[in-house]
């Protein structure tokens, strides 16, 4: 094998941390768009409930008025 | 429900990427060749080994797919091949820097791996274009599903074949490293490959939820609304899934 | 009726093919001119009058795998357009006698192309002899052929009812023809040494003969999920 003289710790420091860093990134960007999916699908919930508030009390009103 | 389970199993996941990481920068000792730039191996080497895991997990979900014609065979084969790019993302950051810190240049056509995750990214890069560009659902599941089959039988003759290419005489390099690990190098990555198939089991669980969950919102949207979805739906590359009524 | 014999289906389709062709001129000319066109682009690009060994295998393997990515795009887009793929689903013929007539047109596109490509190659660009390269050329030429017929058909297949076909055909097939461009280049460049042929290795034609097989298995077994309606 071709000899590849060991980097000394200051030297190799960073580029293991680079490595780590970029994996730690990477998944956290995952996340991230993952949140982001979430909070949306919780707005959509959000209006849902209200739309089927609305309608309930809606029809509340129509039988009280009866 | 798709979600049973998720909370045990990302802190599983949790518990067992943080003990890994420890065990990788204190526990394990420095490799006599390389020094303290191997440590990236324990994080780039199961990445890579997931990866393509999941890929050729990802046709036999499809092979699955189109002899049953389930959908969510589809889903669970789109999210695996989803899951694994992204990984596949890592592999090829994590493999560039291992790639500058050992050689000097951030690519290097000396190593088998990396070419040939270059050449399987290249490839699986092509697989959401794909279902974007076909508006019929049935038919997207299954073009994407033979397509599935046909590169996941492709990775693993591509690592072959790249492998016995001509500029090969050079030192394999990750491979020399990774063979004949010495006794807490081995735990440590073993571990590492533990770790590495939670985190994509779990991500792809994740993510398998999510769509159900946004699955079954569209479908309560539609009977709230009492229209029916008349409306071009958008063009859409994610496979679809039926939200009312579904089973787990 | 008779369920006809899927040779029989292969040679009228191939027959049906050649015939449009020879009446259209829509895919050989084009190969063929741009074959030679990339050849004088090589030779700008890399600023070289004359190749051998390793740089001439590969300049003329690129060069006619590209090329064949033309092909690769047209053997079916009359069928998707004029209601080929519905006629043919009409027809009591096995689905895969489809698949074995596009991977004969395209065998029979790429002989013709290399009629024209290799002696314009040995002119324009290639220092040693074309005849010392000739023989062993023939066994490259041969199965590297048959692997860019065989993934060509199956992906062709895949991409022409797609809205982007024209760039997911050759997105999709590249990746999936680099193995035989290795096998075929490696194969082929010794034969181009100067001033002597120097000896090709025995592993080459192995592995492209088995890559061929497999794909060929692979795209038999999933032929017909793609010509369902």
């Amino acid at each position: 094998m071709i000899a590849i003289a060991p980097l000394p710790l200051h030297t190799a420091g960073p580029y293991v941390a680079g490595a780590y860093i970029a994996f730690f990134l990477i998944v956290l960007a995952y996340v991230a768009i993952m949140a982001a999916k979430l909070s949306r699908n919780e707005r959509t919930l959000r209006e849902l409930t209200e739309q089927v508030r609305r309608r309930s009390e809606g029809g509340d009103e129509e039988n009280g008025r009866r | 429900m798709y979600g049973k389970g998720l909370r045990a199993l990302s802190l599983t996941t949790a518990l067992a990427v943080a003990l890994t990481l420890a065990a990788a920068l204190y526990w394990a000792p420095n490799d006599a060749y390389l020094g303290f730039l191997q440590k990236i191996f324990y994080v780039h080497v199961p990445l890579a080994i997931i990866t393509l895991c999941g890929f050729v997990a990802a046709g036999l979900m499809a092979i699955a797919h189109l002899r049953t014609g389930d959908s969510r065979w589809d889903v669970r084969s789109y999210v695996a091949i989803h899951i694994s790019l992204i990984f596949g993302v890592a592999v090829l950051i994590t493999g560039s820097i291992w790639a500058r810190g050992a050689w000097g240049h951030w690519w290097v056509w000396d190593d088998p791996t990396l070419v040939s995750f270059l050449l399987v990214m290249l490839l699986y890069a092509t697989y959401q274009p794909l279902r974007f560009a076909i508006d019929d659902p049935e038919r997207q599941a299954r073009y994407a599903s033979v397509f599935a089959v046909t590169a996941g039988v492709f990775v693993p003759v591509c690592f072959a074949v790249v492998r016995l290419g001509p500029s090969y005489v050079h030192p394999r390099t990750l491979d020399n490293v990774n063979s004949n690990l010495p006794g807490r190098m081995q735990v440590v990555f073993y571990l590492a490959l533990v770790s590495m198939t939670l985190l994509w089991v779990t991500l792809w669980r994740f993510e398998i939820t999510a769509k159900h969950v946004a699955a079954q919102l569209r479908a309560l949207r539609g009977l709230l609304t009492e229209q029916a979805d008349d409306a071009p739906a958008r063009r859409s590359a994610a496979p679809t899934l039926t939200g009312v009524g579904s089973e787990t | 009726m008779r369920r006809p014999r899927t040779l029989a289906v292969v040679a009228a389709l191939l027959r049906a093919q050649l015939r449009l062709e020879l009446r259209t001129f829509e895919a050989l000319p084009a190969m063929c001119l741009f074959v030679v066109t990339a050849f004088v682009l090589f030779h700008f690009g890399l600023n070289v009058d004359a190749l051998s060994g390793n740089l001439a295998s590969g300049v003329l393997w690129v060069t006619l795998l590209l090329a064949a990515l033309l092909a690769i795009n047209r053997i079916y887009v009359a069928d998707a357009e004029q209601g080929g793929f519905d006629a043919f689903l009409l027809s009591p013929a096995e689905r895969v006698a489809l698949l074995g007539a596009k991977t004969a047109v395209l065998l029979v596109y790429l002989a013709v192309l290399e009629l024209i490509a290799l002696p314009a190659f040995a002119i324009l660009l290639l220092e040693p002899s074309l005849w010392q390269a000739l023989p062993g050329m023939l066994g490259a030429l041969a199965l590297g052929d048959l692997g860019v017929a065989v993934i060509g058909a199956l992906v062709g297949a895949l991409a022409v009812r797609t809205q982007a076909r024209d760039l997911l055909g050759p997105l999709i097939s590249l990746p999936l023809l680099v193995p035989v461009l290795i096998c075929a280049a490696s194969w082929s460049a010794p034969l181009f040494d100067y001033p002597h042929a120097a000896g090709v290795a025995v592993r080459w034609p192995a592995i492209l003969a088995l890559y061929d097989a497999l794909f060929g298995l692979i795209a038999f077994a999933l032929f017909d999920f793609l010509v369902e309606d």
